[in-house]
């Protein structure tokens, strides 16, 4: 009952939150206006232009496939690299010494740029799914391994005595005296680590498949389409906003209700 | 045999030695207060005491079977609301849920915290209501041992009195052992069987240089009493010598005293 009422207390800050979001976006879009008033269309075309060409797309069934490949080889690269990267992140946090060795190494990989990983998947995998899942895979892994890490490393001795002086046991002590600390470091990581994924996953596409947005952005360039490009950059935007908005914002909300009410 | 019994412990942190030969028992039942100025090792000790350190150097047994800690910080889990901070230990213990949730609120009233402070997050509560959540946390799992370090710190002397009443009532119809830390002389007097005076002069390592036992049952400790005794420990040369006090010119320790 209380569980309900509070629930019901919180849409409407929820939904006053995504009208704060929705005005931004709003403000980007009368800019995107701004400039292609200011250039052209044919520099950058007008997002009424833009959202006639994806409803063109969508009704001619076109775009579902090639967003489906992209959104697939994303999501399937960042799962695995949230997956690993936090297990090891955790892993590396809980030594010092594991932490020290891999610090250089992490810094290696995320100073890297990602076309470098792309190429060498090229001629690793050659064209096909693997190359954008693990550039994706590769790219994200460090993030969310310093966020993991950083989150084990964090973790308060304190808390801990406390608990062992009250015999919590193995089980308890991961779910209810680690793990509430280490997911508020995780689902930052996690979150960036998203965005950086359908990144990743089109400029993949772009230089090593036939399908999937970066394909099809491929073709619009070489037509010099500049609404179909806008046309795909909206509808990869829309999808990972979708992600986040509804999938790891209520999560975020859900598990961190103990450290929102400070803010608000 | 349950007994607490720390023989001949000597502590050091890296090079610094923080202890050296402590001695000391706390039997079942007992009350024992431990005074002391600040940096002279009392904390270490109770954390030797609950097990979280072992010690450099001596032995430590002890016989309870159920230990609970007030530390010097609330040390509650943020993420968790008073009652289930509360709750802590009996879920540690495989208590069920409503079971335990029952017990904690009963225990939490019985301190004086309000129903619906109960929901609250750790750093909506105040820091007097945070001992309080920490207090009855220790209480709820019915430990035959309590290690206390300065519980009673945060609260105004109404509340202070309070506490004072329920932990005495707790601790005797439970024969429940008591090792308690505190800066407060009279809050000694009125609680403990035995005090414990602690002293680390110029860095040195801290010692137990003093102690003074009082048979008085505590239902017949009235404030008289408590003050009469406060003021007869405060004119203790050993006492003011250990907090750097100025001598009192002709000290009057009666015969109420039995110095170790
Ligand atoms: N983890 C630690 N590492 C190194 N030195 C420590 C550590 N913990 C405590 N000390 C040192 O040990 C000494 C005793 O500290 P302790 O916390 O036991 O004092 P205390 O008597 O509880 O003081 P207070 O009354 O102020 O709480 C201090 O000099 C402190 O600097
Ligand atoms: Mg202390």
């Amino acid at each position: 009952m209380k569980l309900l009422r509070a629930w019901l207390v919180g849409i409407p800050a929820y939904l006053w939150s995504g009208w704060g979001a929705m005005a931004s976006l709003l403000m980007l879009v009368a800019l995107w206006e701004w400039g292609s008033q200011v250039f052209g269309a044919l520099v950058l075309p007008a997002p009424v232009e833009a959202l006639r060409t994806l409803a063109e797309l969508i009704a001619s069934g076109a775009a579902w496939p090639e967003l489906a490949a992209t959104a697939r080889r994303a999501l399937t690269g960042y799962a695995a690299s949230i997956i690993a990267g936090s297990v090891l992140g955790l892993i590396a946090g809980l030594s010092v010494t594991a932490s020290m060795t891999s610090r250089p190494i992490v810094t290696v990989l995320m100073g890297t740029p990602p076309i470098a990983w792309l190429v060498l998947a090229l001629l690793w995998f050659g064209a096909g799914d693997a190359t954008p899942v693990f550039t994706v895979f590769i790219a994200c892994f460090p993030l969310v391994f310093l966020g993991a890490m950083q989150g084990a490393r964090t973790l308060d001795n304190q808390l801990r005595d406390m608990a062992v002086v009250f015999g919590v046991p193995r089980r308890m002590m991961l779910t209810d005296v680690y793990l509430p600390h280490v997911i508020s470091y995780l689902l930052p990581a996690w979150t960036a680590a998203l965005g950086m994924s359908w990144k990743i996953a089109v400029m993949a596409e772009l230089l090593s498949t036939s399908d999937g947005v970066g394909a099809a952005l491929a073709v619009s360039r070489s037509h010099l389409d500049s609404a179909a490009t806008m046309a795909w950059i909206t509808a990869v935007m829309t999808l990972l906003l979708g992600v986040e908005y509804l999938l790891l914002e209520p999560l975020k909300r859900e598990v961190e209700r103990w450290r929102d009410q400070v803010a608000t | 045999m349950s007994m607490l019994e720390v023989r001949t412990v000597t502590q050091r942190y890296g090079v610094s030695e923080v202890l050296r030969d402590i001695d000391l028992q706390v039997r079942a039942g007992e009350s024992v207060a431990l005074v002391g100025p600040s940096g002279c090792g009392k904390t270490t000790l109770l954390n030797l005491c609950a097990g979280l350190l072992p010690p450099t150097t001596g032995g430590i047994n002890s016989g309870f079977e159920r230990t609970a800690c007030v530390f010097q910080q609330p040390r509650l889990l943020p993420w968790k609301s008073a009652l289930d901070n509360i709750a802590l230990g009996l879920k540690a213990l495989g208590t069920p849920a409503g079971e335990r949730a029952r017990h904690a609120r009963e225990l939490a009233l019985r301190m004086g915290l309000a129903g619906d402070d109960l929901d609250k997050y750790p750093h909506q509560l105040s820091g007097g209501m945070q001992s309080r959540i920490a207090l009855a946390r220790a209480f709820a799992v019915a430990p035959d041992l309590l290690l206390l370090d300065e519980p009673f710190s945060a609260l105004d002397i109404g509340l202070k009195a309070e506490l004072h009443a329920l932990l005495l009532e707790y601790a005797t119809t439970r024969r429940t052992a008591v090792l308690m830390v505190t800066h407060d002389l009279m809050e000694a007097v009125r609680l403990s069987q035995r005090i414990l005076l602690m002293s680390a002069p110029e860095h040195a390592p801290g010692r137990i240089v003093w102690q003074v036992e009082f048979d008085r049952p505590f239902a017949r400790r009235d404030d008289a009493w408590v003050y009469h005794n406060t003021a007869q420990l405060l004119a203790t040369a050993q006492v003011r010598h250990a907090f750097s006090l100025a001598p009192v010119a002709s000290p009057d320790t009666g015969g109420l005293y039995r110095a170790a």
